[in-house]
C-alpha cells in the first residue's frame, strides 16, 4: 500500500465528508428538535446546486468581474434562498402534521422529495448541468513515493465548511435565537411557558439546515461542476448516515461523523472497490442503526411514556 | 380575518411564491448561460396569491367555516371507526359480480390494455402486501422494493441457474423473500420505528446496487431474460419445444400472442381474491388484530405481554412474500428483468398506492392502486408532470385526511340486542 495513495484518498476523504457533514447537519438540528427525520433534505441539497449555477451565472451576466466577490455573494444568496426552501418547505409541509400521527410527516417529507425533485426536472429539464471551472490550481505535497495533490477547490472547501461550522456553533452557544433552540430541543412545552415562540424556532432550524445545505450545494458545485435533478437521493442518505453515525441530534457529531463516513468511503473505493463505495456506505447505516443506534458522540434515547 | 387582513395575507404568499419559485423556474440554465423566463415565476405566484385570496374569502363565509370544521375533524381523525356488525350480506352479490366482470374483461380488451390491466394487478398486489406492513402494523418500509426485486430476480436467476418453471418460482421467491424480510427484519423490528423506515431504504438500495454491479450472476445493468410460463406444461409459444406442446395446438386454437396476456392476467387475478380473502380473514384474526393493536400504541401493547418482535416480524415478512410473489408475476409478464425497474421510486410509488388508498384499507387500496396505475395511461400528454402530482397528492392527503380517504373501520362483535 503506498502512503500517497492512502495521503491522496484521506484528502478526497476529507473535501467528501466536509460536504456530508454540512448537510448532516441539517438532519440532525431538525431531528433534535422535533424528532423527526426531514427526508426531503437532501433535496433541498438538490436545488442548492442549481441555484448555485442560476445566481453565478446571473452575476456574472450583471458584468461583476472579481471572482472571490462573485463567489461570496453567489454563497450569500444560495444560502439565503435555501433557507427560504426549507422554511417553506416545514410551513407547508411538516407545520400542519404537528399531534398526526407518526408516519404522518414521512409520508409527507417523502411527498416534498418527490414534488422538489420533479420541479426542478420539469423547469430546468433532465440533463446534466454545470458551472466552468472557476478556480484552478494546485499544491504538490511530496509523499513518501510520490506526491499528494490538493487543489485550490478543496483548500477552499475545507475553509469554508469550518467557517460555516464555527458560525453555527457560535450561533447555537452565543445568541439569543439559539439559546432558544436548545431550550425547544430540551423541553418544547417548558421553553413555550418562558415564552419562546416554538413554532417560529422549529422554522428557523429547518431553514438555518437549509442554508448549511446550500454551503454543501456551491461548495460540491464548485468541486465537481456538474449536477443533476437527481443528486439530492444518494447523498441525503448518505449524509443521514453521517448524521446517525455522529450520533443524531449533536452538532459536532453530524461534522464527525461526516468526516469518518468520507474518509471510510474514500478509502474503501480507493483499496477495495469502486463500484460498490455505495452498499457500502449503506452497509455502514444499516450496521450502525442495528448495533449503534446512538452514534459516536450521541446519548441513548429513553422512551417516555 | 378582516378582507383586508385576508388581501394581505395573500399577498404576503404570493410574494413568497413569487421568490421561491423565481429563481427555479423563471432563471433556465442553459449550458453556462440562463435564459430569463419571466412569465412562469408571476403566473405560478398569481395562482398562489389567488388560490389564497379564494380561500380566506371562503373561510369567512358561513358554509366555509363549516367545511373548516368538517376537514379538521378529519384531521384528527379519532382512531378506527368501529360498526356494528352484521351489515353488508347485500355486498356479495357485487362482490361476484366484479369478480365475473374482471375474470371476462381480457377478452373484450386489446392486447395493450390486457398489459395494463394485468400492471395495474401487480400494484393491487403490492399495495395489498405493502398494506399489511405501513397500514396494518404501523411499520414504515422504504424498501418495499427489494422484496419485489428479489422475486422478479428470483424466477429469472432461478431458472436461469436452477431450471425452475413459472409455477415453481411462485413458492421459491416467495420463501425468498420471506427469508429475506425476516432476515432484515429480526434485528431491525426492535429499534425505534423511525429507524425501521431508513434501515429498509437502506436495504433497498443495497439490493438494488448488488442486482446492478454483480454482472457475473446478475447480468448487471443488462437484465435476465425470463422464460414465459407455461400451463400444465403446454407452452403459449407459436412452435413446441422438443417433446412438448403447445396451449393453441393442444386445444387446437389458432395461434395468437394474446394467449399469453390473457392467461398471465387471469392467474394474477385469482391470486389477486385469494389475497383480499387472505387479508380480509387476517384482519380479524387474533395476530390481525395484534398488528393493529401495536400500530395504535406499542407501549400498551408490550405492557399487555404481546411480544412486538414476533408480531411485526410476522407483518414484516407477510408483507415481503407478497412482494416477492408480485415480482414472479411482474417478471413473467414483462419477459426481462433488469435493476432499473427496482428504484426507490418504485417504493415510493407503493407506498402512495398504501397511503392514498388510506392506510389500512384494503379497498381503498385497490382503487388507490387501479387509478395510480390506469390514469397515467389514459392521460398520457401530462406524464411529465405525473409524479409531481403523486408527491403533491401525498403532502395534501397527510394535511386533511392522515387516516386516509375513507377511513378505517373494524367491525365489532358482540351479541345482537
Amino acid at each position: 500500500m503506498d502512503l500517497h495513495i492512502i495521503g491522496q484518498q484521506a484528502v478526497n476523504g476529507l473535501i467528501l465528508g466536509s460536504i456530508y457533514g454540512l448537510i448532516a447537519v441539517g438532519y440532525t438540528m431538525v431531528y433534535g428538535i422535533i424528532g423527526m427525520i426531514n427526508f426531503a433534505h437532501g433535496e433541498i441539497y438538490m436545488v442548492s446546486a442549481y441555484l448555485t449555477a442560476i445566481f453565478l451565472a446571473l452575476l456574472t451576466a450583471f458584468g461583476l468581474q472579481s471572482l472571490p466577490v462573485v463567489l461570496f455573494l453567489t454563497l450569500l444568496l444560495t444560502m439565503a434562498f435555501t433557507a427560504l426552501y426549507g422554511w417553506t418547505v416545514e410551513r407547508l409541509a411538516y407545520r400542519p402534521l404537528r399531534g398526526s400521527t407518526r408516519l404522518a410527516p414521512w409520508i409527507s417529507a417523502i411527498g416534498i422529495s418527490l414534488v422538489l425533485q420533479n420541479y426542478v426536472r420539469i423547469s430546468q429539464g433532465a440533463r446534466n448541468q454545470g458551472i466552468p471551472v472557476l478556480l484552478e490550481g494546485k499544491f504538490r505535497l511530496q509523499a513518501a513515493a510520490g506526491t499528494v495533490q490538493i487543489t485550490h477547490v478543496q483548500v477552499v472547501i475545507v475553509l469554508v465548511a469550518l467557517a460555516s461550522m464555527a458560525v453555527l456553533t457560535w450561533i447555537m452557544h452565543h445568541t439569543s435565537l439559539g439559546r432558544c433552540c436548545r431550550a425547544t430541543q430540551q423541553d418544547r412545552r417548558m421553553a413555550e411557558l418562558l415564552g419562546v415562540d416554538s413554532g417560529r424556532i422549529i422554522a428557523t432550524v429547518f431553514a438555518l439546515g437549509a442554508a448549511m445545505a446550500g454551503v454543501a450545494g456551491v461548495l460540491v458545485t464548485l468541486n465537481y461542476g456538474s449536477f443533476d435533478f437527481y443528486i439530492g437521493f444518494v447523498t441525503g442518505i448518505k449524509a443521514f448516515t453521517a448524521a446517525v453515525l455522529g450520533g443524531i441530534g449533536s452538532l459536532p457529531g453530524a461534522m464527525l461523523g461526516g468526516v469518518v463516513l468520507g474518509l471510510a468511503e474514500s478509502l474503501f473505493s480507493g483499496f477495495v472497490n469502486t463500484d460498490y463505495k455505495d452498499v457500502f456506505a449503506f452497509a455502514i447505516l444499516v450496521l450502525v442503526l442495528i448495533w449503534r443506534p446512538s452514534g459516536l458522540l450521541g446519548r441513548p434515547e429513553v422512551e417516555k411514556v | 380575518m378582516t378582507g383586508r387582513d385576508g388581501f394581505l395575507d395573500a399577498a404576503r404568499w404570493g410574494l413568497l411564491a413569487l421568490l421561491v419559485f423565481g429563481p427555479i423556474t423563471g432563471l433556465v440554465l442553459d449550458g453556462y448561460q440562463v435564459v430569463v423566463h419571466w412569465q412562469q415565476p408571476v403566473w405560478l405566484a398569481a395562482l398562489v396569491f389567488g388560490g389564497r385570496l379564494l380561500l380566506n374569502g371562503l373561510l369567512a363565509t358561513g358554509p366555509g367555516q363549516r367545511l373548516a370544521r368538517r376537514l379538521a375533524r378529519g384531521r384528527a381523525g379519532g382512531s378506527v371507526l368501529v360498526v356494528a356488525g352484521g351489515r353488508g350480506h347485500g355486498r356479495i352479490w357485487i362482490l361476484i359480480l366484479l369478480a365475473l366482470l374482471s375474470l371476462a374483461l381480457p377478452f373484450a380488451l386489446s392486447k395493450y390494455w390486457i398489459n395494463v390491466a394485468t400492471l395495474a394487478l401487480i400494484y393491487v398486489l403490492l399495495g395489498l402486501g405493502l398494506n399489511i406492513v405501513v397500514g396494518l402494523a404501523g411499520l414504515l418500509d422504504l424498501g418495499f422494493v427489494a422484496f419485489y426485486a428479489v422475486g422478479a430476480y428470483g424466477y429469472a436467476l432461478g431458472h436461469q441457474y436452477l431450471d425452475l418453471g413459472f409455477w415453481q418460482a411462485i413458492p421459491f421467491c416467495a420463501f425468498l423473500a420471506a427469508c429475506f424480510g425476516a432476515v432484515l427484519g429480526f434485528p431491525v423490528l426492535r429499534m425505534h420505528g423511525d429507524y425501521l423506515a431508513i434501515v429498509t431504504l437502506g436495504f433497498g438500495e443495497i439490493i438494488r446496487l448488488i442486482l446492478n454491479n454483480w454482472v457475473e450472476f446478475t447480468g448487471g445493468p443488462n437484465g435476465v431474460r425470463v422464460p414465459h410460463p407455461s400451463l400444465f406444461g403446454l407452452d403459449f409459444a407459436r412452435r413446441a419445444k422438443e417433446g412438448g406442446a403447445t396451449f393453441h395446438g393442444y386445444f387446437d386454437l389458432p395461434y395468437s400472442a394474446d394467449h399469453r396476456v390473457i392467461f398471465i392476467y387471469l392467474v394474477l387475478l385469482l391470486m389477486v381474491m385469494a389475497m383480499v380473502h387472505v387479508v380480509v380473514r387476517l384482519r380479524r384474526m387474533p395476530i390481525g388484530r395484534a398488528w393493529e393493536a401495536l400500530r395504535e400504541d406499542e407501549i400498551a401493547c408490550r405492557s399487555l405481554g404481546i411480544n412486538h418482535v414476533g408480531i411485526k416480524l410476522s407483518a414484516f415478512a407477510m408483507g415481503a412474500t407478497v412482494g416477492g410473489v408480485g415480482g414472479v408475476f411482474f417478471a413473467a409478464s414483462q419477459g426481462f428483468v433488469s435493476p432499473a425497474s427496482f428504484t426507490f421510486f418504485e417504493s415510493a410509488l407503493i407506498l402512495a398506492v398504501v397511503v392514498l388508498g388510506g392506510l389500512g384499507s384494503t379497498v381503498g387500496v385497490i382503487i388507490a392502486a387501479l387509478v395510480l396505475t390506469i390514469l397515467p395511461e389514459v392521460l398520457r400528454e401530462f406524464a411529465d408532470y405525473r409524479i409531481l402530482v403523486f408527491g403533491l397528492a401525498m403532502v395534501l392527503m397527510m394535511v386533511w385526511r392522515p387516516r386516509g380517504l375513507l377511513g378505517l373501520r373494524r367491525q365489532a362483535y358482540g351479541v345482537d340486542p
